[in-house]
């Protein structure tokens, strides 16, 4: 066979160089992005991750509004001194239920991943609201709009249906209810009922006054309930400590 | 001498570009001085004001869309609209289509910045834009490579030359990258707000995916298609190796799209992903260097004009630092390198060498050498430019010292033990360490925006001069019309 290559053919003719550029590109993404939703390896079996709940969500929601993952990061590498500074390496699984992702890629300030019941909610309301009154030498903005500001709770049930349609276990029917009873017990499942949505966000942000102020329901109620329930759905002390070396 | 003025400006849309062209300029001072304001935000929190509108999470991407996608990617529609006219010999097929890319385009950058500033985004770096932006960008850049490729369906030479490739790489790139990364589900149709398609490790490894295509396509590959058409052009030579552009336009192209995941070491990413990454990262050094050596070496036989062209200067700092940053690039993308490295300023000051020392100033090059071809005219001031260079290159070089300084110091801090086995310092104390290092990165950029405002003004005096010029001409030709 006298097949002689020429590159000549690709620079005259776009078609052939549109295609053969369009498949050179194509490859990699491919290779490692598509395996990821099959490898049933990627996302660590461990128990105790649920979906956020109606407050929380909110919280998370402000969380990105504000671009609060430019300076922080929610991931934690396995390394001893990140082991000591935040806690337990980050599981695949603990951000399973996260969309968008928000492991972030700069810490201008500390790693947020297991920041969940490390400081009261009074220090973080003072902190997010004047951050140089609690750590002198910080840099972070100031954010006093997020305790005078009333949460919209209004479009709460829209919110968890999107997030449904993206594949987050909310509930819509009481089969799905009953599913969620058996995955995450009924204290939980109730919360992530979508028909009950609005109930269970004012209920949460009642009984755990985040912001200190009783008198309504402030975005500060909601981002706090989210920084707080960050890190903390795994309890590690049930695995060994090389528990999850494996899956990586 | 008028006469080919005028069958040139019918021969060619020239008008498009010129749009282009100035509106580059304009987002690069915008894009720049939120830049600055960011950085010094940094350095000096009172500066945040209190403002929600402009506290450093929401004005950051302001930031990066308006000298990525503003800057960069208006000099990359004007360039390319002038490069594909001018190698193709033909005009562009559809001046309303090449208009409505314009005004799409504009419209995408204002919308997003002012949209970031109200709290909507999809927080993902880079790709910040919620999604009715991403829809209006979808459409506009169909509209750009129907354009684009029309324009060489219709060329007069039966080759498609070597900056055309690198053009269309970059075109249907960004279409690919700029689709998978934005599947959003909205809230409601008329919400702003979207929930990413995708969660957690998939989430992250397509938006790095798509992340560092940004840079490689985007950042990169475009501008390598600038560079080839106007670093010859300054020149006046050949480009050196017609064998190694195309070498390294197929490897570079290939293997970019590898990458992305480098930015994931050691996260909940699996380890084959991000060795992979790692892997091709280190092979990318070979074809970035290729089309680093091919500029070089087209320059090399034109040292004489380094002394008298100052445009001459801006292309070859800005080869020298494409060629050291895609060297920093795969060496941080090490895992050793990037345990340390990562989540710092060494990030930072990395991106910068390559989007201030690459990206801008081979756009200045370009710009200073198309803009009086465009008005027909000569450049108001060749002091400016000669100032605008030592500006930006002295700027640049303040802004990467101070970061590299800065990162290495955090890594340093952050992973420092005692005697007896406890972490060294606290958090706070790397962030107080940090501030004369953020002090100097916003003075570099103040060089660097300084350098950038006389780049405006020599260009707004350059366009005046050539209508000016344009004006007395007619008058003349209607004088003499007149008379005869």
């Amino acid at each position: 066979m006298n097949f002689n290559f020429k590159h000549e053919w690709i620079e005259t003719n776009i078609g052939l160089l549109a295609v053969l550029t369009m498949l050179a590109i194509s490859v990699g993404g491919l290779v490692e992005i598509t395996p990821l939703f099959f490898i049933d390896k990627t996302i660590e079996k461990v128990d105790g991750v649920r979906p956020y709940t109606p407050l929380e969500q909110r919280g998370r929601d402000i969380y990105q509004r504000e671009g609060c993952y430019l300076c922080h990061s929610q991931m934690i590498r396995p390394f001893r001194d990140e082991k000591l500074r935040y806690g337990h390496y980050s599981l695949a699984a603990e951000s399973q239920y996260d969309h968008p992702f928000q492991w972030g890629s700069k810490r201008t300030g500390p790693d947020l991943a297991r920041v969940g019941g490390k400081y009261s909610n009074e220090w973080h309301v003072q902190h997010l609201t004047a951050p140089r009154s609690m750590v002198p030498e910080s840099v972070m903005p100031n954010y006093p709009w997020l305790k005078a500001t009333p949460l919209d709770t209004s479009d709460i049930a829209e919110r968890m249906k999107a997030l449904r349609k993206v594949g987050v276990p909310y509930s819509l029917t009481d089969a799905e209810y009953k599913a969620n009873v058996a995955k995450f017990g009924e204290t939980v499942a109730k919360q992530l009922h979508i028909p009950n949505a609005q109930q269970s966000l004012i209920e949460q942000a009642n009984f755990g006054n985040y912001d200190g102020d009783r008198s309504g329901i402030s975005e500060m109620d909601a981002l706090v309930a989210y920084l707080q329930v960050l890190g903390t759905m795994v309890d590690f002390g049930k695995y060994k400590d090389d528990a999850f070396v494996n899956d990586r | 001498m008028a006469v080919t003025t005028y069958s040139g400006a019918e021969q060619y849309n020239f008008e498009v570009v010129k749009k282009f062209a100035i509106m580059s300029i304009i987002w690069a001072v915008i894009g720049m001085f939120v830049g600055v304001y960011i950085a010094s935000e940094l350095a000096w929190p009172f500066l945040n004001f209190d403002s929600p509108y402009i506290s450093f999470g929401r004005f950051r991407p302001v930031h990066t869309t308006s000298v990525i996608f503003g800057f960069g990617g208006s000099a990359l529609f004007a360039t390319s609209y002038y490069v594909v006219q001018r190698t193709c010999q033909t005009r562009l097929i559809s001046d309303g289509l090449a208009s409505f890319t314009f005004w799409g385009w504009m419209a995408a950058i204002a919308l997003a910045d002012f949209s970031y500033m109200l709290g909507y985004t999809q927080s993902r770096e880079y790709a910040e834009m919620e999604w009715p932006i991403d829809i209006l960008i979808e459409v506009v850049w169909v509209a750009y490579l129907t354009v684009f490729v029309g324009t060489i369906m219709r060329r007069k030479q039966p080759h498609i030359y070597v900056a055309n490739w690198f053009y269309l790489a970059f075109i249907l790139a960004t279409a690919l990258l700029h689709t998978f990364n934005n599947l959003a589900m909205p809230i409601d149709l008329f919400s702003m707000k979207s929930y990413s398609l995708f969660s957690g490790v998939q989430d992250a490894m397509t938006q790095w995916w798509y992340g560092h295509n940004a840079v490689g396509f985007f950042l990169t590959a475009a501008f390598l298609g600038m560079m080839y058409y106007f670093v010859p052009k300054q020149a006046g030579r050949p480009i050196y190796s017609y064998r190694l552009s195309i070498v390294h336009f197929w490897a570079l192209g290939f293997m970019y799209m590898w990458v992305g995941a480098h930015h994931l070491h050691w996260t909940a990413l699996p380890d084959w992903t991000s060795s992979l990454a790692a892997a091709f990262s280190i092979l990318l050094l070979m074809p970035s260097w290729g089309g680093m050596i091919n500029g070089i070496m087209t320059l090399s036989g034109a040292w004489d004009k380094l002394r008298t062209d100052p445009i001459m200067r801006f292309m070859i700092v800005a080869l020298s630092f494409y060629g050291m940053s895609t060297f920093e690039g795969p060496m941080m993308s090490l895992k050793e390198v990037n345990a340390l490295s990562h989540y710092t300023d060494w990030t930072v000051g990395h991106v910068h060498s390559g989007a201030l020392g690459w990206v801008a100033m081979i756009t200045f090059g370009s710009l200073y050498h198309m803009m009086p071809k465009l008005w027909d005219t000569k450049m108001y001031s060749r002091k400016l430019i000669e100032w605008h260079f030592w500006l930006a290159t002295i700027g640049i070089v303040l802004y990467i010292v101070a970061m590299w300084i800065s990162g290495i110091t955090q890594g340093l801090m952050w992973r420092a033990f005692d005697e007896f086995g406890n972490l060294q310092y606290s958090f706070v104390e790397s962030v107080a360490a940090m501030h004369p290092f953020y002090a100097m990165r916003a003075i570099g950029g103040m060089f660097f925006l300084t350098g950038m405002v006389m780049m405006a003004f020599n260009v707004f005096m350059t366009i005046r001069q050539g209508k000016r010029e344009s004006a007395a001409l007619e008058a003349k030709l209607a004088a003499k019309l007149a008379h005869a």
